[in-house]
């Protein structure tokens, strides 16, 4: 009889908390009347989370959400027209875009790979190429002392130790970034391994997410893997200078990789209608500029009527969060301290020509 | 008493439709795999089961290929060392409680066996990542490799992030399950045949031996079997000490290579997947196999728990 007595006080006291304290939350945050949702990409989830917020922050009645599910997901999502917009580190193919007729590719920031690696008493700025990056991760180069390292960096002392690779055990869009560059590079990569989120890697260990890769590179001595820039940088990595076309060696920089942006983006980019599938900005030809640089885009369709439950106002809300993602005093201004590159100013002009052309039933929708 | 017959055989409607639902869930995810999977079984019929190819890139030299069997050696291997550790430790372990230990002990320890099972798999996988990969590491691979490296079990650069950390690890998952279930089963044998087998002057460890765990040999079988399904099963803690190679590379040909399991290459790899690809499918085909393999780990086991229900039954009667 006491027990009974105590649980029902109990839970009495639990009900009547969480009431009040859905109350308070409910009136202490004013009502949220537009929802909008996103879903696809890791890679750029952490800015876009920051970005968010930031948003929300200065236009309270406006809640985005966006789910990290992979830009495969993504895609997927907005194939089915589940979402608003998605996020995907790779533009779509032609059987996507015939999918998800008249979508948009609006980049909204750079993804730069790294080439990390643990040699005890070596320090960052090991010199390498495009070429022997291919020979190593397809098992041609086994040694760190092999002569097609140590020719390049002759004032090196390099142990006599096999090399480890660490690749990515997740479909991702490091990997196709990464594998694009080395099929770039290296005629016998692409002839047998190739471009992809996921490729058959004939050796190494894999690891999953840029923090796996990373974590495996810094707890293992003699090996090398492949790392998102921002990863490279929040944990203090040995990186490798990759040769650029210039034929300087260049280390990831901010700097070195928004001038490659800027050259690559200064020859053309397509419309944001078009198809991006032959946009690269793989070995820009800046003396100065980082070989191994890659967009991540938003994906949104032109006209948003075809989303099923879109307004007007939600079409409007959706077109001013994307001008404002790609200013440089708007989303673009948290891009630094998170370690990703802002977008230069000749990708912003492309992207607010894009956001402009988005129409909700044929009419133009205002961006601020 | 109409009415009260009506609400009886409602409730009895009812709950044949909920006992109907644990069916009809393993019935539809089998169709849907099946579904799922059917254009990589069309085009690679057999191979996918028997081929060790994994290239989802189609380039001039390698066509867009799946056969997963690496996978399956994968999970077999990482799950026979599993056994080869974990069923000595935890038939260890029940004799000890049920036999030898005193009561004051028995409690708190089977508590402690039976708590290793409510610790999450991700925190294995972070402890298998953090801690045993550097201990295995140093006194286990350096030296076997130093030394053995010449046998093709303990070939390749050692770095802990391989089958043999995939093994421990769920050698030490396994434990809660086979010894608690072993536990019951020496049990359940029945008082008078150890007083017999005392009385004819056997020892301790002779009656443990010929008469203990002959009598409940069945039921020890199917506590090992039940352990084998949750390491064939077991996704996340693996995933994270296994090492992910793919392809013919993880063929888990020694102890300290990378290698992959078929729930790691399904977890590693299912979100990034395009929708629409073969590439997804053959992760779908994946799953079916994995499902095949443990629907026929867990029919064997409840046969065998069955057999030993059986006994005990009998013999209390």
């Amino acid at each position: 009889m006491k027990y009974k007595i105590v649980i029902a006080i109990v839970a009495i006291v639990v009900i009547v908390a969480g009431v009040v304290g859905y109350v308070y939350l409910a009136s202490s945050s004013p009502p949220t009347t537009i929802t909008l949702i996103g879903s696809g990409a890791t890679f750029p989830y952490p800015l876009l989370s920051v970005m968010i917020s930031h948003y929300h922050e200065q236009n309270t009645t406006v809640q985005i959400t966006y789910d990290s599910k992979g830009s495969g997901g993504g895609i997927s999502d907005l194939e089915s027209k589940l979402v608003d917009f998605a996020a995907s580190d790779a533009p779509l193919g032609a059987t996507d875009m015939a999918k998800a007729p008249g979508t948009l590719h609006i980049p909204e920031t750079i993804g730069a790979v790294t080439i990390a690696y643990n040699l005890p008493g070596i320090p960052t700025g090991l010199h390498l190429t495009g070429k022997v990056i291919a020979d190593i991760f397809a098992g041609n180069v086994t040694m760190w002392n092999d002569s097609e390292i140590q020719n390049l960096n002759s004032n090196v002392t390099l142990p006599a130790k096999s090399i480890i690779t660490v690749h990515r055990s997740d479909g991702s869009g490091t990997t196709f970034i990464f594998t694009g560059y080395l099929s770039v590079s290296s005629p016998a990569w692409n002839e047998t391994i190739g471009q992809g989120k996921t490729v058959g890697w004939p050796m190494g260990l894999g690891a999953a997410g840029n923090t796996g890769v990373a974590q495996d590179v810094n707890n293992t001595q003699y090996t090398i893997g492949y790392v998102e820039l921002a990863y490279t940088l929040q944990n203090g990595m040995t990186v490798a200078a990759v040769q650029n076309p210039t034929g300087n060696w260049i280390l990831p920089s901010l700097n070195t990789i928004q001038l490659a942006v800027q050259t690559a983006a200064s020859s053309g980019l397509p419309a944001g209608n078009q198809s991006w599938t032959n946009v690269s900005l793989l070995n820009a030809n800046d003396p100065q500029a980082y070989p191994i640089v890659s967009f991540t885009y938003l994906l949104v369709y032109q006209e948003l009527s075809v989303i099923p439950g879109m307004t007007q106002t939600r079409a409007t809300a959706l077109v001013q969060f994307l001008w404002w993602v790609v200013q440089p005093n708007g989303g673009q201004q948290y891009s630094s301290s998170l370690e990703y590159v802002p977008l230069p100013a000749n990708v912003v002009q492309i992207d607010e020509a894009s956001i402009q052309s988005i129409t909700f039933n044929g009419q133009h929708l205002p961006t601020s | 008493m109409s009415p009260r017959l009506s609400g009886d055989n409602l409730f009895k409607i009812l709950a044949a439709l909920l006992a109907a639902s644990a069916a009809v869930i393993l019935i539809a995810t089998g169709y849907e795999l099946f579904v799922g999977s059917s254009p990589v079984l069309q085009r690679f019929g057999l191979y996918f089961f028997t081929g060790t190819k994994w290239n989802p890139v189609e380039t001039r030299v390698n066509p867009e290929i799946y056969g997963a069997l690496p996978y399956l050696l994968g999970t077999l291997v990482t799950s026979a060392i599993a056994l080869l550790i974990g069923v000595p430790l935890s038939l260890g372990i029940a004799i000890f409680l049920v036999e030898m230990a005193p009561r004051t002990l028995r409690v708190p320890v089977s508590y402690l066996v039976d708590l290793l099972a409510a610790v999450p798999s991700v925190i294995y996988g972070l402890w298998g990542y953090f801690v045993l990969r550097f201990f295995i590491l140093d006194y286990i691979e350096i030296p076997l490799s130093r030394y053995l490296g010449w046998l093709p079990v303990f070939s390749g650069t050692p770095q802990g992030l391989d089958v043999l950390n995939g093994g421990i690890i769920l050698a030490i998952m396994i434990i809660p399950t086979v010894s608690s279930v072993s536990r019951e089963v020496i049990q359940a044998v029945p008082i008078s045949i150890r007083e017999g087998a005392y009385s004819i002057g056997a020892t301790k460890w002779e009656v443990i031996r010929n008469w203990v765990l002959s009598y409940g040999r069945s039921g020890i079988f199917g506590a090992v079997i039940l352990g084998l399904g949750r390491a064939v099963g077991e996704t996340m803690a693996v995933t994270m000490v296994i090492g992910n190679a793919i392809g013919p590379s993880a063929i888990p040909t020694s102890l300290f290579k990378p290698s992959q399991t078929m729930a790691s290459l399904i977890a590693n790899n299912f979100l990034e997947a395009t929708p629409g690809t073969l590439e997804l499918s053959a992760y779908i085909g994946v799953g079916l196999f994995l499902l095949l393999l443990s629907l026929s780990i867990n029919v064997i086991a409840q046969v065998m728990v069955t057999r030993i229900l059986k006994v005990k039954g009998g013999a209390v009667e």
